[in-house]
């Protein structure tokens, strides 16, 4: 194993190296071969790549990669509490708005709640089909006696969706305004995209206590909130320019030309962007459930946790049937924004 | 104040435009004689217009004609500023437009200058009624006044009945009357229209000329037109300027061009257009030499109604009145030789 330890010497380094030798933390061989129940390999046959923990081994003074990831766990602790100090205020009303919205759909009896839910899904999609088709959803959940935590779920979605719209939609609207917002924010929605879900409740599990509604809420918003910004952005720019020099033309203020000309033209893209969003903090339920988020994804978890085949599956077939009611109403409601402006 | 400045509703000054990162600084070489092509080979700028000056007198039609690439789009939209110059001064009424702040800007695009698109561009998600009322609606009319004006404009272009409709429900012809009325509902003293019937068939854009130049008898508004169609730019201008490359190669009235081109490039512009129906009788009869005619003609009778009015027998002489007064006479043979570019050219 001394392969490198010769460049050290040559290099006139082993004092420096061996100044304050101290018993090294785990190394990453180590640390993946504790993992997965076993001794770590001492002895790697040819030559090594010369990586942290082979150098560490030749020179004591070089850092493991242990190191570099207890660096970041230290630097995120060290700034844990002003992080906290900031987030925490900010944050707090997500966890009120999840908390009285879950009391309202859990407290709410359902001979009230399943009409009112009704006449929504009648005035947003104005279609006896959908409507018919959520009545029977909702009757459906209410017979099999799921309908309480399919209400937790709708309830969690609903605040994380609104959100989401709420901060996307003007996201959106300022990408599609300056390139170099684009060009900085388009990295960020990838990371958001494809950075394992788990991996941003970690953080979010330090900062904030898991009782905490806010918890599962930021990491929904967090996931889901990708999709209207991209399309509100996609949408403002697919703007015929013709009509927005029309616009210019006759003299629109900035203001008139975005609520008069490219908000209404760009209805149909970033409706296609909320319809994600829900699909989107639908599938992130499961996940949240995980830091006591209550709904169909607990159900989940204990089929998963007890191997109850039955209820894992009930409860999973219960959020796909969530998903297509949610989809197909914000699809109707689409729809109809699309055919009021052609009216073909 | 230079040549025409005092009565000129917009004058256009010295412009220059040139596309790229540096483009005032590229003005200098341009003057300097460098070409289109030099220029982009070595600053990598491309050379939009070059030393444009036109006045366009109030209550004409100054017809800007131009092929695809001539700078005739880029051109109209200096006027209201859709494009800034690189080089040069828009006057609107003797007001320099590109010393406007962003206010007052808006203000000239609203109250002094509508347009008119080549494709429309009108709100799809609006009636038609609300398209019409759009410019009003921007400067904050009441919704009477709105109403009013919107329609009244829209039956003036003959869409009355249609108010309630979408645009995709009306075809090209119609659409493009809706873009005419919108222009009209801003009651603006001049009129840019950018291609406004290149979109249109045939027969739908003769009849819009035919409605712009019925409009325009009534209203007397200032119209800067952009045409690639010579027929059409001879049928609506007052004032003719070609465009070729970016620079005006000759402009004046548009007889006057046809029967005298001063470019290779404009002669064979108008060696292919249809002389009879365009040359007036004015524009070729000669001054009276005797006392015996076959008939009274009006000057502004077009050569073709002139052959079928003779029958196609080049030996009559006629007398060619203006308001029933004689104005000069016209003889068939030279009528016939104007119909040749190359022998009226001798």
């Amino acid at each position: 194993m001394a392969r490198y330890e010769a460049i050290f010497d040559a290099l006139g380094l082993r004092a420096w190296c061996d100044a304050d030798k101290a018993d090294a933390p785990l190394s990453m061989a180590q640390l993946l071969a504790q993992t997965q129940g076993g001794d770590a390999e001492v002895v790697a046959p040819g030559l090594p790549f010369p990586s942290l923990d082979v150098l560490h081994e030749a020179c004591a003074k070089i850092g493991q990669t242990r190191d570099l990831t207890e660096g970041l766990e230290n630097g995120f602790l060290s700034i844990r509490a002003e992080l906290k100090f900031v987030l925490d205020p900010i944050t707090q009303p997500l966890s009120w708005m999840l908390d009285g919205t879950l009391f309202v759909f859990e407290s709410a009896p359902w001979w009230v709640m399943m009409p009112v839910l009704l006449l929504i899904t009648w005035a947003v999609s104005r279609s006896r089909a959908v409507t018919g088709f959520v009545a029977f959803v909702l009757l459906f959940f209410a017979f099999i006696d799921h309908y309480e935590v399919a209400m937790q779920t709708l309830a969690i979605v609903f605040v994380c969706t609104g959100i989401s719209v709420l901060l996307g939609v003007p996201i959106g609207i300022g990408m599609s305004k300056s390139d170099t917002a684009q060009r900085s924010i388009v990295p960020l929605l990838d990371l958001l995209q494809t950075l394992p879900t788990f991996v941003y409740l970690i953080p979010l599990i330090f900062l904030f206590s898991v009782t905490e509604s806010k918890l599962y809420g930021i990491a929904i918003i967090l996931y889901a909130i990708v999709p209207v910004i991209r399309l509100t952005d996609l949408g403002i720019r697919l703007v015929d320019k013709d009509v927005i020099e029309a616009a210019d033309a006759f003299g629109l203020t900035a203001a008139q030309k975005l609520s008069r000309v490219e908000l209404p033209l760009a209805l149909p893209n970033i409706m296609a962007g909320v319809n994600q969003t829900i699909m989107m903090s639908l599938a992130m339920v499961v996940i949240a459930s995980l830091v006591s988020a209550p709904g169909l994804g607990v159900l989940v978890l204990r089929g998963i946790r007890s191997l109850d085949l039955g209820v894992g599956i009930v409860a999973g077939l219960g959020i796909v049937l969530l998903a297509v009611v949610l989809d197909r109403v914000s699809k109707a409601a689409l729809a109809r924004v699309d055919t009021q402006r052609k009216a073909k | 104040m230079k040549d025409g400045g005092m009565t000129a509703k917009v004058s256009i000054r010295g412009l220059y435009k040139i596309f790229g990162p540096q483009d005032r600084a590229m003005v200098a070489h341009v003057q300097g004689g460098m070409d289109k092509a030099t220029l982009l080979d070595q600053y990598g700028h491309v050379l939009g217009l070059k030393d444009i000056n036109v006045d366009m007198q109030p209550g004409e039609i100054t017809v800007i004609m131009g092929l695809s690439g001539s700078g005739k789009s880029t051109l109209i939209r200096h006027l209201n500023r859709l494009i800034d110059p690189s080089a040069g001064e828009i006057l609107v009424d003797g007001t320099d437009v590109m010393a406007l702040d962003d206010m007052h800007l808006r203000a000239l695009r609203q109250k002094q200058m509508s347009m008119v698109f080549q494709k429309f561009a009108l709100l799809p998600h609006k009636t038609v009624l609300e398209n019409a009322q759009l410019p009003l609606s921007v400067q904050g009319a009441d919704a009477a006044t709105q109403d009013e004006q919107g329609r009244k404009w829209l039956a003036r272009v003959g869409l009355g009945g249609f108010e309630d409709r979408y645009p995709a429900q009306l075809s090209g012809g119609m659409q493009q009357r809706v873009g005419i009325a919108r222009a009209l509902t801003a009651n603006t003293n001049i009129m840019l229209m950018d291609e406004a019937f290149s979109a249109l068939d045939p027969l739908i854009r003769t009849d819009m000329q035919n409605l712009l130049l019925e409009l325009q008898k009534e209203l007397q508004k200032t119209i800067i037109f952009i045409t690639h169609d010579l027929d059409e730019a001879l049928k609506l201008a007052d004032h003719l300027v070609i465009l070729k490359d970016g620079a005006v190669v000759q402009q004046g009235e548009p007889q006057g061009i046809l029967l005298a081109p001063c470019d290779p490039y404009i002669e064979d512009f108008v060696s292919d257009i249809n002389r009879a129906r365009v040359l007036r009788v004015r524009s070729v009869m000669g001054p009276v030499d005797r006392d015996r005619f076959d008939g009274d003609v009006e000057a502004s009778s077009n050569l073709e109604d002139m052959i079928a009015l003779s029958d196609g027998d080049t030996a009559h002489v006629y007398r060619v009145t203006e308001n029933g007064a004689p104005v000069g006479q016209l003889d068939m043979k030279d009528l016939v030789k104007a119909l040749v570019p190359r022998v009226a050219g001798r």
